[in-house]
């Protein structure tokens, strides 16, 4: 506990007693200050501090304080009672109030900020162009050398993102032909036209939701997995190692993963489709239409050229989704957080590009007549 | 001459108490009945050669670890049993500093030992910002306040950790490997500033460390852990056991000789 007192006069005197510590101060700091201002005004304060039991760093603070204010104030404190202890705690207090800080005033004016701004955006843009080249040429030898190619990891990342995938890939496709054949059916019943939900759930699935679909879970799944695990390799200087032993980051960390992105994407897309049909012949089964009957329906309705549209888009985008993770993976900069922000991006900028390059599908496939 | 003896604060109050500790992950275990006080106001070193288990002692001893067997008291209160609010009182009576340092990359330095005092104690901010700058100053950071962990060097970012180990002015502070990776000059500095921690501040520090440069500085009494044994070899005041100890090992390690005959 702290105990003080103040008393009026020239000079004004204050004393204390008890514990100043940190948790002891804080409740009487505001009420303390103002006694001093009180009693001393512009004049000489006395603090006693013959009674006072033990005093830390926050004790000195608050003594520090008392010094400073009346300093400003035009008037002076005299300390009584001083022990060895609390004169080496206000040491480093007196000290540094006459440091400068050594970071220069932040003032920049706006059109240097603005000149700031645009330079990084080109940066951007550079860093992206240089690393689509950089990778395109890894991308070149992993095709003219497969031998160098490290298979293994390859492997590895195709389990991660592909076969670990099945299960949330299995729900989604599952309950998204569910909803599909459903909501269809009510609608499609009133002219008694069910058998027809087979058709619109399997060109729906196979040319355009199948792929969309599994490109945002691996988008989320493994595109976030690729930045964050690159992310800490790049923060825990990683990729450093791997430059000065020689290894090209980017054929060791980037390649493996882009080859399993574009492997596994069509693989899960496909098995996305079956799945997807699966659960819509289920609810037409509840509307009275045989499941033999409805894929009976879905094969007359979609040929292959259906299905290898969609599995050549899933392969664009499971290339997107990887390099972009790995991308933002290698942009990293330092820090906790900056793994964090570089995942984000990579999941937002995923997603970005899957909706532009569907698009851009879209347009292609209407001119070529698929 | 001794200086560490001299400075020493010849107080007898035991600060932490080790009875019969035993740890160990799972069936593995590390370190067997372990017997030893930190008395108040001595730099106490945890030897040691590496993977012996001087860092998982330490946290033990910081309650991260909970021990297979045996207690740690920390001013008489069991760190492993407490919970609630004798956790925190005694949680408040410590400081550590990491390995790494293990500053928060999104808080300026200034932010980071104020940290403790935010979450622990009511003082208004201006006063909480004062003992912040203070701290910095006792490890001679104080103009760089305003900087983030990341734009300064390895042996600032371990000294300002010291500074927020020390916000609250713990009765212990622990220090894991303070001089691991600085340059000599940097790690005098470090063991200065932790020999007068100890001397102005009366503090109690408990060091991990194997800088040889740095037991001798800073050592007023070491313990010594043997990973064959999983016991203590040798405590006692570091020149003394260099001198005298019966141990080769703990002779070899003290002198730093890779055979006792090379050291002869």
């Amino acid at each position: 506990m702290l105990r003080y007192s103040a008393q009026e006069g020239t000079p004004g005197r204050m004393v204390f007693a008890g514990r100043m510590d940190a948790y002891s101060v804080g409740p009487v700091w505001a009420s303390v200050l103002e006694a001093a201002a009180r009693v001393a005004g512009t004049g000489e304060l006395v603090v006693d501090l013959s009674d006072v039991s033990y005093c830390d760093g926050a004790g000195a603070a608050l003594l520090f304080s008392l010094e400073h204010s009346a300093t400003q104030r035009g008037g002076a404190v005299r300390m009584h009672g001083v022990t060895k202890a609390i004169e080496g705690h206000l040491k480093p207090y007196r000290e540094a109030e006459a440091v400068v800080s050594a970071r220069p005033p932040q003032d920049i004016p706006w059109t240097q900020r603005l000149r700031q701004g645009v330079g990084s955006v080109g940066l951007e843009i550079f860093a992206q162009i240089a690393f689509i080249g950089e990778y395109g040429s890894a991308l070149m030898l992993a095709i003219r050398y497969p031998r160098r190619v490290r298979w293994g990891d390859t492997l590895r990342v195709a389990e991660a993102a592909g076969f670990q995938a099945l299960p949330i890939v299995s729900l989604i496709a599952f309950l998204l032909g569910v909803i599909l054949a459903f909501q269809s059916a009510i609608a499609m019943r009133q002219f008694g036209a069910e058998i027809f939900v087979a058709d619109l759930v399997a060109i729906s699935l196979l040319r355009e939701l199948g792929p969309l679909m599994m490109a945002i879970l691996l988008a989320g799944r493994s595109g976030a997995a690729f930045a964050a695990e690159i992310g800490t390799m790049k923060v825990n200087e990683e990729v450093n190692a791997l430059t000065t032993m020689g290894l090209d980051p980017v054929r060791f960390l980037v390649v493996p993963k882009i080859l399993a992105g574009v492997f596994v994407a069509p693989l899960l897309t496909l098995y996305a489709n079956l799945i997807g049909l699966l659960g819509a012949a289920l609810v037409m089964r509840g509307f009275g239409i045989p499941m033999v009957a409805f894929f009976n329906q879905v094969s007359g309705a979609v040929d292959l050229t259906d299905l290898t549209s969609g599995l050549v888009k899933a392969a664009v985008f499971g290339l997107l989704v990887s390099s972009v993770g790995c991308l933002r993976g290698l942009q990293t900069g330092t820090g906790a957080a900056a793994v964090g922000r570089s995942t984000t991006s990579a999941v937002v900028s995923a997603i970005i590009l899957i909706v532009i390059a569907d698009g851009l599908f879209a347009v292609l496939f209407y001119h070529l007549g698929i | 001459m001794n200086v560490a003896a001299t400075n020493r604060a010849g107080s007898d109050e035991v600060v932490i108490r080790v009875e019969g500790l035993t740890m160990g992950f799972g069936s593995m275990v590390i370190m067997e009945n372990l017997d030893f006080t930190v008395r108040a106001g001595e730099i106490f070193v945890i030897l040691g050669g590496s993977g012996s288990g001087k860092s998982t002692l330490l946290k033990h001893m910081i309650g991260l670890y909970s021990p297979v067997a045996g207690r740690i008291l920390i001013g008489g209160a069991d760190m492993a049993r407490a919970e609630g609010a004798e956790r925190e009182n005694i949680l408040r009576q410590v400081g550590v500093m990491y390995q790494m340092g293990a500053l928060f990359g999104s808080m300026s330095l200034l932010e980071n030992v104020r940290l403790p005092l935010e979450v622990h104690t009511d003082l208004p901010l201006e006063a909480m910002n004062r003992i912040a700058r203070a701290k910095l100053q006792l490890v001679g950071l104080a103009e760089y306040c305003e900087f983030m962990p990341s734009e300064i060097s390895g042996g600032m970012q371990k000294r300002a950790a010291i500074a927020r180990a020390m916000a609250l002015d713990p009765k212990v502070l622990f220090l894991d490997e303070p001089s691991a990776g600085l340059d000599p000059i940097t790690s005098a500095e470090l063991d200065q500033l932790i020999r007068r921690l100890a001397s102005s501040l009366g503090m109690t520090l408990v060091v991990v460390t194997h800088e040889l440069a740095s037991i001798f500085a800073i050592a007023d009494r070491v313990i010594m852990l043997d990973k064959e044994t999983r016991s203590i070899i040798a405590e006692g005041d570091p020149r003394v056991l260099r001198d005298t100890n019966d141990h080769p090992w703990v002779r070899r390690f003290l002198r730093r000789s890779e055979t006792e005959d090379l050291s002869a």
